[in-house]
């Protein structure tokens, strides 16, 4: 069985990590598996907890009243689940759920906060891995909002 | 009498050449008064011709005035250029007729040969430029082929210059240099006008052979030689072309083009009257029963907005992004495309220009350091 | 060298041999010249395609038939296009081409086609024609973006294309209903899921301009190379020859140096807005 810190950096977006900040972070982890269907969170829930996909992938939606539910997003591998825990009032706006058989990594997210904070260094790093992760998909619903296909 | 040669004819035989030409089956035009400005039309007997007239010439300015003398050459280029002959504003590429459940296409018959009497030196440079455009590429204009290839070209020196010309910047002027048949110099003696003529190709000199004519004198050699020098300095305009073809493309975002898209009309005048501007679309006409269609090329612009229609929208949305393509495309695209400038500084675009927007100065305006283009900004 | 055809502008005639409804607004044309063969074409080529009094417009290549015609996909979008589109079996269409530049070989190479809507017909020919010669390629990736599952371009083929398992095929749409277990997203997020070899990949990009400009951005952070980017452009054209001007972008005429054309040179005016 592989330690979660050795876990952690064979993720993509912890690569090059170095040992203590990898504990630092294996100290709020933990390793969960989720059933297809089975949901990570919901909207309006506490965002206390986000995910690293290591397999799998999650499907994320949000429910209008009267509507099915609308996918606007799907995550695969490697990639983060949720960005809500970084930001007062930290709770999800939308529900994640697994689409497939999907094993993850959920790291507290309440722990990794307070380490930010309490070593500024260690909190630019981790700022410095989420931010172009969020950025990213700023750009890519905006691509996305452009409807570009509509006119063929 | 072979390229290069000169002759001198008295001014009156002329008409002799028309009949000449006339005689072998061509269609001759030449300059001619319509409707207050000098155009290109049917000219048979010299009659025709503005002789006595000029024209005055500033941005957005053109009329006709009476000169002193009674020149038959005597004024500048008007609105009209020789494109409209040898690329027709509106030119029927074939028809098609329906048969059965498919349909015929025909091909329309060539016109006559045509003889153009007084192109200019700048006009000259624009058919060797369109030359270039329809006939050097991978793929060639065939009607356009057969009728510049049939075509007999008499040009015309300048005597004098207008208020708009630029060709001395531009290499393209005075002197007709290439591209004749026959080039004229119209030189007014005291007692008898008369025409240096100069022969600048085998059809020319056969031509020639055909009406009166007897070799120059040194006094009349000259005589032409001080016309066109007295022409090259008193040009109206001027252009530096100096790394033109490069700085255009790094000013694309120069604030300049924000200034001449507020008084910009997007009226297309200087593209229907540019003596190069080649651009054109194609229109379907069928008849009402749905039996016979046609297709018509006809002049574009690229200042309308259809000109870069694409999916329900324009490309080139902003007047100020149409100015910048029509003037980056005529002296900077065009070179990569073509091999050469597509501009002869006949000034025609500043004249016919309904707010009076000149190429020169726009051109020298974009020298100004203007904004640099920001690398990465935001999608 | 001047093509010296009777007269590049006239077309020659073609039937329509078969028509496939691809979507409840596309079909795909197979066309058959009334006499004679039609002319040899490369993948990403474009013919001119007139209907009867309506008009003529561009339409890429989609496939060369086992019957030596060409496939054309039309969507109706304007009347020409709905023209064409609304064709029966047996009628007349007048075809001039094969136009433009088609996609690179890249044999030996590691080969990203992405695609997105309506984008994936010029594509095709490429795509068979690297699957038909599959061992003279690396790792092939089919990233395939579209706007919703019932709007998707070449369902059955795509499935085709899936099952192989020297292939990776992925599609993603950007709104989907409850039936859809696939992707949802933007198709240039799929290019960090993929596996390829940067320095040695050669990426064929088709799709609308917006869509191309998020997925250069992508094939740039996953550290490819901008020489090694193709595109295929899309301008209005009307003569498809270079003589009319209305396909120019910045000098280049998308009818004679593309619509295919490298990234890198054609970068700068790529971010040049109204170009």
């Amino acid at each position: 069985m592989k330690s979660l810190d050795s876990l952690l950096r064979e993720l993509p977006f912890f690569a090059g990590l170095d040992e203590e900040h990898a504990r630092l972070i294996a100290g709020c982890a933990r390793n969960c598996r989720f059933e297809a269907g089975q949901y990570l969170f919901h909207e309006g829930d506490p965002a206390d907890e986000f995910f690293l996909i290591r397999e799998g992938r999650v499907a994320l939606d949000v429910v209008a009243p009267g509507q099915d539910p609308i996918v606007f997003s799907t995550l695969g591998e490697g990639e983060v689940v949720g960005a809500s825990w970084l930001v007062p009032p930290y709770r999800w706006m939308f529900d994640a759920r697994a689409a497939s058989p999907t094993h993850a990594l959920g790291i507290d997210a309440a722990c990794l906060r307070r380490k930010c904070e309490e070593d500024h260094d260690f909190g630019y790093l981790m700022m410095k891995r989420f931010l172009p992760v969020f950025v990213k998909r700023l750009h890519a619903t905006r691509l996305q909002m452009f409807d570009v296909y509509r006119r063929g | 009498m072979s390229a290069g040669a000169n002759a001198v004819i008295v001014r009156e035989t002329l008409q002799g050449l028309l009949e000449a030409l006339l005689a072998e089956g061509y269609r001759t035009l030449g300059p001619t008064l319509r409707e207050d400005a000098i155009v290109y039309d049917d000219v048979t007997h010299v009659s025709e011709l503005p002789a006595g007239w000029t024209d005055s010439q500033e941005a957005g300015h053109y009329h006709l005035q009476r000169r002193e003398d009674d020149a038959w050459f005597g004024f500048n280029v008007g609105p009209h250029s020789w494109k409209r002959f040898l690329h027709p504003p509106l030119e029927p590429l074939w028809g098609a007729r329906r048969n059965g459940d498919g349909f015929k296409i025909t091909v329309p018959a060539p016109g006559p040969k045509l003889a153009f009497i007084g192109v200019r030196a700048c006009e000259l440079r624009a058919i060797a430029i369109q030359d270039r455009v329809f006939l050097g590429g991978r793929y060639s204009d065939d009607t356009y082929r057969a009728r510049r290839i049939s075509t007999f070209i008499v040009a015309v020196n300048c005597a004098q210059a207008s208020g708009t010309c630029f060709c001395v910047s531009m290499g393209s002027g005075p002197k007709a240099a290439a591209g004749f048949d026959l080039s004229l110099t119209e030189l007014l003696g005291a007692d008898r006008a008369t025409f240096l003529v100069e022969v600048g190709s085998e059809a020319g000199a056969r031509m020639l052979q055909r009406i009166a004519s007897r070799p120059p004198t040194e006094a009349e050699l000259a005589a032409a030689r001080a016309v066109l020098d007295r022409t090259a300095e008193r040009m109206g305009r001027r252009l530096d072309t100096t790394r033109l073809r490069e700085l255009l493309r790094e000013q694309a975002e120069h604030p300049r083009w924000d200034g001449i898209a507020e008084r910009c009309l997007a009226c297309g005048n200087c593209t229907m009257v540019c003596p190069t501007c080649f651009c054109t679309s194609v229109e379907d006409h069928s008849s009402l029963e749905g039996t016979a269609a046609e297709r018509v090329r006809a002049w574009d612009s690229c200042f309308t907005l259809d000109f870069s229609y694409l999916h329900g929208g324009s490309v080139r949305h902003s007047t100020r992004a149409r100015y910048r393509h029509w003037l980056t495309h005529k002296l900077s695209y065009w070179i990569d495309q073509f091999g050469t400038g597509g501009c002869v500084g006949c000034g025609r675009c500043i004249t016919w220009c309904p707010v009076g927007i000149d190429i020169t100065e726009e051109a020298t305006a974009l020298r100004a350091p203007g904004r640099a283009k920001k690398q990465g900004d935001a999608s | 060298m001047a093509v010296s055809r009777q007269n590049a502008l006239v077309p020659a005639l073609y039937r329509v041999g078969e028509v496939y409804r691809e979507l409840p607004d596309t079909v795909t044309l197979r066309l058959v010249p009334e006499s004679g063969r039609r002319p040899p074409c490369a993948p990403g080529q474009f013919n001119m395609l007139y209907a009867f009094g309506v008009g003529e417009i561009a339409i890429s290549i989609s496939g060369e038939a086992a019957d030596e015609g060409f496939l054309h996909t039309v969507r109706e979008v304007g009347a020409v296009s709905t023209a064409l589109a609304r064709l029966a079996v047996g009628a007349s269409v007048g075809v001039r081409g094969p136009y433009g530049t088609g996609w690179p070989a890249a044999q030996g190479a590691d080969v990203i086609f992405v695609a997105g809507g309506l984008g994936l017909a010029p594509l095709r020919p490429a795509i068979r024609r690297v699957l038909a010669e599959r061992r003279h390629y690396g790792r092939v990736a089919i990233l395939f973006g579209t706007r919703h599952p019932a709007e998707m371009l070449y369902r059955q083929e795509l499935e085709q294309w899936r099952r192989r398992l020297d292939v990776d095929v992925s599609v993603t749409v950007d709104h989907a209903d409850t039936l859809w277990h696939g992707n949802v997203g933007v198709v240039p997020a799929l290019i960090p899921r993929a596996t390829f070899d940067p320095n040695n990949s050669v990426a064929l990009v088709c799709g609308p301009e917006v869509m191309m400009r998020f997925t250069v951005s992508a094939l740039r952070e996953a550290g490819v190379p901008d020489e090694r980017v193709y595109l295929s452009m899309e301008r209005n054209m009307k003569c498809a020859t270079g003589l009319c001007g209305h396909c120019q972008f910045g000098p280049e005429f998308i009818c004679m140096t593309g619509p295919v054309m490298r990234f890198d040179r054609i970068a700068s005016l790529f971010s040049t807005r109204e170009a």
